[in-house]
């Protein structure tokens, strides 16, 4: 039995649920657990669930060495972007600490942060920066798309023993899905078919898994069959399900928020062309933001951002000619 | 009431003047390396000669379970704290043998074990990871006090003031030990502090934080221990953390000299004639040597004969001449051994 919950309590409940599982789990953020009437205060109280002041490398900081010491912190962030004034502790320290120390020390914790605010938050709240963060050795990306990832995602990332970055799409806040009945866990590294198809392959994150199922809905009206595949963490990366995919279709559509350079499409197509060339039918096609910063005008947003349209030419243009034109 | 340094056994004056020594031998050790064997220590090395006095007397009002984290200047910490000096030089050496199985090097010491989770190599940084430790302190209310010790340089960064105002706002029992050494790397704090500018004490920082802040003569074990000892309590006793100006002066310049192979680096002239050319100041610093101040005291206040203080030097100098030995002989580690811990 499945049950209808919004991406935003999907996240909220599998947080709930582990730190009633685990004593050592602890939140915190800004503006957050103002007051005792907040129901995570009510639950767990002041000492596993906090407010902080505007200070990220402090918030970031205190994670690593509170998970250093026998915690597994949450970091409520909000804003991906806000992680950028503290990328330091991102990058540089969660990260390198066990490496570095030989493998002595663990450094169990969560930055939880929304990105991708296509809504008029222009070029400073709209970013998708996981293209710094998924490259980066001992740091995993969780980067969800539906209610049920969401919670089964989160739920990984707080068990899990390394640091994890948990950027949840704001353009998801609302939207309700099935999540599964019972402790549902998504596992890290393990790709999600959203879709099965035969023609082409659409790899796609978060957001642009909506978008990119809404333009395979509109294709299969044309006969093409796609298929959408969705990684679900860009670290660990399933390259194997994409290349599966691949050597199935033939052809590879990648969909990524982000400008190319900066986009983990970029990063899918270099595997592909490593691992699955052979396959390939037709050149791999990125459908990516336009190389500006976001803009804050609507129909300028709308033209440097993928979309279905942008999505289905792409479709096209690797098919045959003859199929392209039915 | 705090414990008082006047209280100190015969036996811990003793342990204090041995763990200084022991410090001093081993950078001195580390330095000679750079001439003796070249390229055995990669990258950089920052040595806390001159900072015996203070780390000693921190480190000697501990408790057992109390944590300690440092900057990247990190080599006498864990050689108080009860680490192997040979894992230590190894490590350092880049051996397999080393604390850190030749993954971390100088900047990046570790070992939890012996209540030192780990070293930041970037610049303040660390000091947000003590307060972390101290927040799991709180939390699983373990009694621990976290020691952060870090340099002046430190004080101008963001991590400091983020950090010490949510460790005041939370009331963390954590101590923060500002190692005053005049240099943040080559700059003179003159250039660059506004507190050292106006001839106010770097304490005096601790004032925007409402918590207590204050400036100890570095170079004094029995000083140091006195003020470490009461921001240890107080933090003990949950009213929070303190922030203690220890004031004492490196005696080698910040880190080996930055070349890139193959020219050979070693250390230089310290900073203050190097690059300041005031020798009278370098001269007055080595005038006030921690270790031959605390070597006089107790000799005079009959905890130490003559004698006993050259056994213990001598004793000390035999060590250090094995470990470097040891580090020498140790492995190097296996290229493929670099693909461990990546994640846990």
């Amino acid at each position: 039995m499945a049950r209808d919950m919004m991406f935003a309590e999907a996240i909220a409940v599998a947080i709930t649920e582990e730190m009633q599982r685990d004593s050592s789990v602890v939140f915190y953020g800004q503006n957050m657990a103002m007051t005792d009437r907040d129901p995570f205060v009510r639950k767990f109280g002041k000492d596993r669930v906090r407010i902080t002041p505007i200070s990220e490398t402090a918030e970031l900081g205190i994670a690593v060495g509170a998970a250093m010491n026998g915690l597994r912190p949450i970091v409520e962030l909000y804003m991906a972007e806000f992680m950028l004034v503290a990328f330091d502790e991102v990058i540089n320290e969660a990260p390198r600490l066990r490496y570095m120390s030989g493998g002595q020390v663990k450094v169990p914790c969560v930055f939880k942060a929304g990105f991708g605010f296509a809504a008029g938050w222009a070029g400073q709240h709209s970013n998708c920066i996981y293209g710094t963060m998924m490259g980066i050795p001992g740091l995993k990306v969780a980067v969800p798309s539906t209610s049920a990832d969401a919670m089964g995602l989160m739920r990984s990332a707080i068990r899990d023993d390394n640091p994890v970055v948990y950027l949840h799409h704001y353009m998801l806040t609302i939207d309700k899905g099935p999540v599964p009945e019972g402790e549902h866990i998504v596992p890290f590294g393990v790709a999600d078919i959203k879709r099965e198809g035969t023609d082409v392959t659409i790899v796609a994150t978060a957001w642009m898994v909506k978008k990119s199922l809404a333009a395979a809905e509109m294709l299969a009206k044309e006969g093409i069959s796609v298929e959408v595949v969705d990684p679900r963490t860009l670290a660990p990366l399933d390259v194997d399900t994409i290349v599966q995919s691949v050597k199935k279709t033939g052809r590879l559509v990648l969909v990524d928020q982000a400008p190319k350079h900066a986009s983990a499409a970029v990063v899918i197509a270099g595997e592909v062309a490593e691992r699955g060339f052979e396959y390939l039918k037709a050149p791999v096609k990125m459908v990516t933001a336009l190389n500006t910063s976001v803009p804050y005008s609507e129909p300028m947003e709308s033209y440097v951002l993928p979309n279905e349209e942008k999505i289905i030419k792409a479709v096209k243009s690797v098919l045959p000619v003859r199929a392209a034109a039915i | 009431m705090a414990a008082s340094s006047s209280s100190l056994s015969n036996e811990k004056l003793t342990w204090m003047f041995t763990q200084m020594c022991r410090i001093r031998e081993f950078e001195e050790r580390v330095k000679r390396t750079f001439v003796e064997h070249p390229g055995v220590i990669r990258g950089h090395a920052h040595l806390g000669d001159g900072a015996e006095a203070s780390i000693v007397g921190s480190l000697a009002t501990r408790h057992e379970d109390d944590l300690v984290m440092p900057s990247y200047r990190c080599h006498g910490y864990p050689l108080v704290l009860g680490t192997p000096a040979k894992a230590l030089m190894s490590e350092i050496y880049q051996r397999k043998d080393g604390v850190c199985k030749g993954f971390g090097g100088s900047m990046h010491l570790a070992d939890p074990t012996h209540h030192f989770p780990t070293a930041s190599g970037i610049i303040g940084q660390g000091i947000a990871h003590a307060a972390g430790a101290a927040y799991a302190a709180q939390v699983k209310k373990t009694g621990q006090v976290v020691y952060s010790f870090f340099g002046d340089g430190s004080s101008k960064q963001g991590a400091f003031f983020e950090t010490l105002n949510l460790a005041a706002v939370w009331k963390l029992p954590v101590v923060f030990v500002l190692e005053n050494n005049e240099y943040q790397a080559y700059t003179h704090i003159k250039l660059e502090d506004a507190n050292a500018i106006a001839g106010d004490p770097l304490s005096q920082k601790a004032k925007a934080f409402s918590i207590p802040g204050v400036t100890v003569d570095g170079t004094d074990p029995l000083k140091v221990y006195d003020v470490v000892s009461e921001a240890a309590d107080r933090a003990r006793a949950g009213n929070g953390p303190s922030l203690i100006e220890s004031k004492f002066y490196r005696f080698s310049p910040h880190g080996n000299a930055i070349t890139v192979p193959p020219v050979p680096t070693q250390f230089q002239e310290h900073e203050s004639i190097e690059v300041y050319g005031n020798k009278a100041e370098f001269a007055a610093a080595k005038a006030n040597d921690p270790i031959k101040k605390f070597r006089a005291h107790l000799v005079s206040t009959g905890v130490l004969s003559e004698a006993d203080a050259t056994k213990i030097e001598d004793f000390v100098r035999a060590e250090m001449e094995e470990v470097v030995k040891f580090a020498l002989a140790s492995p190097l580690p296996a290229p493929e051994d670099a693909l461990n811990y990546v994640y846990a």
